[in-house]
């Protein structure tokens, strides 16, 4: 399979502090990816920057044949203008800690937002995909409700299925189940596990060890803006390499 | 509080410690007597005193009723409402627009837009606004012309009528305002809204028309109903400069007959009625916007 996601020698600051230090990453087409590690240790910093919601300071990131944010002509860089900067963001999904829905729309209509507004989808078209895409998250029967009836995990099936209904090459998902309630992990995770079986290229920033080393290919151990190891799954897990990944790994386990 | 009646100990006896139980748990076979509020009806008769002496003092005052009726009705008063409503209704429309603006200038990451927001706001809300209008209506004396090369051409005196200069002081002052509003309207959208409209693909200005200002106006709605009222009666200030809102056709009215009591009276009537209805409206609107906040609450305390 060929890398879908290429990430080279990523910086990203704020201000003096380095979130980023020469983070550098690939993905193979439908591969699972789950990136472990302490917080404030950049894993949402990468993701946001893979979605080009935060700016890179150096480096480069390409999804597919493009490069997030730029434009290479004449062996130069030209950063995109803001429109073609959003058609790359609308081609890579994002599924977030806080869920984010759009609380003045009904379940339905924050799945057919983007599909309607972003890509000029016509809303019969775009309502049938959206019944679809509840029907597999088993959402079907919540299309009216607004986001604030629905329990967290229902939220979070949502903010999936508005992520999936833009039909993206890639989809990042950052800590989805952290801010549940422990009953309510499960269903998400279930959700997601159906995802990676269909071939989905993922990358998902989790504390949820059992999940990663049953869903996913390979893991990400970052610690301080580094990526400290990466491996397959199973193999990291067993024998981590590095004292700092084992430390973590005794810590969640505890 | 004599609320709790205490259970019997185990031995059946009852807890000694236990205070009689009070009026306000009565026990179902008594019936029960409320205490006498001698407050409320002390203060009800003070109330209705005072209320008599004021309709009384405008009964026998120096008020010749029969004129207030005469004018009530008349056309200057009648054309006085409409262009009071007229003016209100335009200077709120440019201060909105003018506060969306600034608001949106003010929350930019450029320092120089950030400047100019902070720098009219300021201006703008530091001057009286009874001044302002001046200035405005006095602009042909800083320019006499308005001149854009090869579009227009004109005396400033021709452009700047009371209107425009009463829609240009209050409109621009009230954008000030508005700004601060608004700005508390976007800020109060939380920043995961921007994100997840961004992350699904949509440009700024798609995900503020569709995401931010529409849950930005359950803050922004409630205060900008305040303001119009408020500019209703600014309005009045516009007399100055003889736009013909209800002060001025009041005055003009008290000018030829005398009647000045008469017809400030007539103009507070007409000026109550204005703002009943706006208050009506408004808490109308109010209601609107809280229904569609209601599932908004339980998310946030998901
Ligand atoms: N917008 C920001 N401004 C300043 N510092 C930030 C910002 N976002 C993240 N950081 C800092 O970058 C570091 C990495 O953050 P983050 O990527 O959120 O970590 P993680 O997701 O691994 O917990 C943290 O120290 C955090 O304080
Ligand atoms: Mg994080």
């Amino acid at each position: 399979m060929p890398d879908i996601v290429r990430i080279r020698g990523v910086t990203k600051r704020f201000g003096q502090f380095e979130a980023l230090r020469d983070v550098s990453l690939s993905i193979a087409e439908g591969e699972v990816v789950c990136i472990i590690g302490p917080s404030g240790s950049g894993k949402s910093t990468l993701l946001r920057c893979i979605n080009n919601l935060e700016r890179i300071d150096g480096g480069l990131i390409e999804v597919g044949e493009e490069i997030i944010g730029y434009r290479l002509a004449g062996g130069r860089l030209h950063e995109l203008p803001d429109r073609l900067q959003a058609r790359q963001r609308s081609r890579i999904g994002m599924v977030f800690q806080q869920f984010n829905l759009f609380p003045h729309k009904t379940v339905v209509e924050n799945i057919i937002e983007g599909p309607l507004v972003v890509r000029g989808t016509p809303r019969e078209q775009a309502l049938a995909e959206a019944q679809r895409l509840l029907e597999r998250v088993g959402l079907a029967a919540k299309a009216a409700s607004y986001p604030g009836q629905l329990s967290g995990g229902q939220q979070q099936r949502v903010a999936i299925a508005r992520a999936l209904a833009m039909n993206p090459s890639l989809v990042l998902f950052d800590e989805p189940t952290s801010a549940l309630d422990p009953e309510l992990v499960g269903e998400v995770l279930e959700v997601m596990r159906e995802m990676a079986r269909s071939n989905l290229t993922m990358l998902v920033v989790t504390h949820e060890v059992a999940f990663a080393r049953e869903a996913a290919d390979r893991i990400v151990f970052m610690d301080h803006g580094r990526v400290v190891e990466c491996g397959p799954a199973e193999e990291l897990l067993a024998r981590p390499s590095h004292p700092r990944t084992r430390e973590f790994l005794a810590a969640v386990r505890k | 509080m004599p609320g709790k009646v205490p259970p019997p100990l185990a031995d059946g006896s009852a807890n000694r410690l236990a205070p009689p139980a009070g009026p306000a748990a009565p026990d179902v076979a008594h019936s029960v007597v409320h205490r006498v509020r001698y407050g409320r009806y002390v203060s009800v008769a003070l109330i209705l005193i005072v209320l008599a002496v004021i309709v009384r003092a405008f009964a026998v005052g120096k008020i010749d009723w029969p004129v207030v009726g005469e004018f009530l009705f008349s056309s200057l008063m009648l054309w006085g409402i409409v262009n009071t409503i007229v003016l209100t209704a335009c200077a709120m429309v440019l201060g909105i627009l003018l506060g969306l603006a600034a608001a949106l200038m003010g929350n930019s990451n450029n320092p120089v837009l950030r400047g100019t927001a902070a720098g009219y706001i300021f201006v703008f809300r530091a001057l009286p606004a009874l001044l302002q209008l001046l200035i405005w209506y006095n602009l042909a004396l800083i320019f006499p012309v308005i001149w854009l090369p090869g579009i227009v051409e004109v005396a400033t005196t021709k452009v700047i009528t009371p209107f425009v200069g009463a829609l240009l002081a209050f409109g621009i002052l009230q954008g000030a305002y508005t700004s601060e509003v608004i700005r508390s309207g976007l800020l109060s959208v939380g920043k995961g809204q921007v994100d997840a409209a961004r992350s699904i693909g949509m440009t700024q200005a798609q995900a503020l028309r569709r995401i931010i200002l529409p849950q930005a106006m359950r803050v922004i709605v409630p205060p900008i109903g305040n303001e119009t009222i408020g500019m209703v009666k600014f309005t009045s200030l516009a007399s100055v400069i003889q736009y013909k809102e209800i002060i001025y056709g009041a005055q003009a009215v008290y000018y030829a007959n005398g009647r000045v009591i008469e017809l400030l009276i007539v103009a507070a009537f007409w000026y109550s009625v204005v703002v009943a209805i706006l208050t009506y409206v408004q808490s109308h609107i109010e209601r609107h916007y809280n229904r569609s906040q209601a599932p908004v609450a339980v998310q946030e305390a998901a």
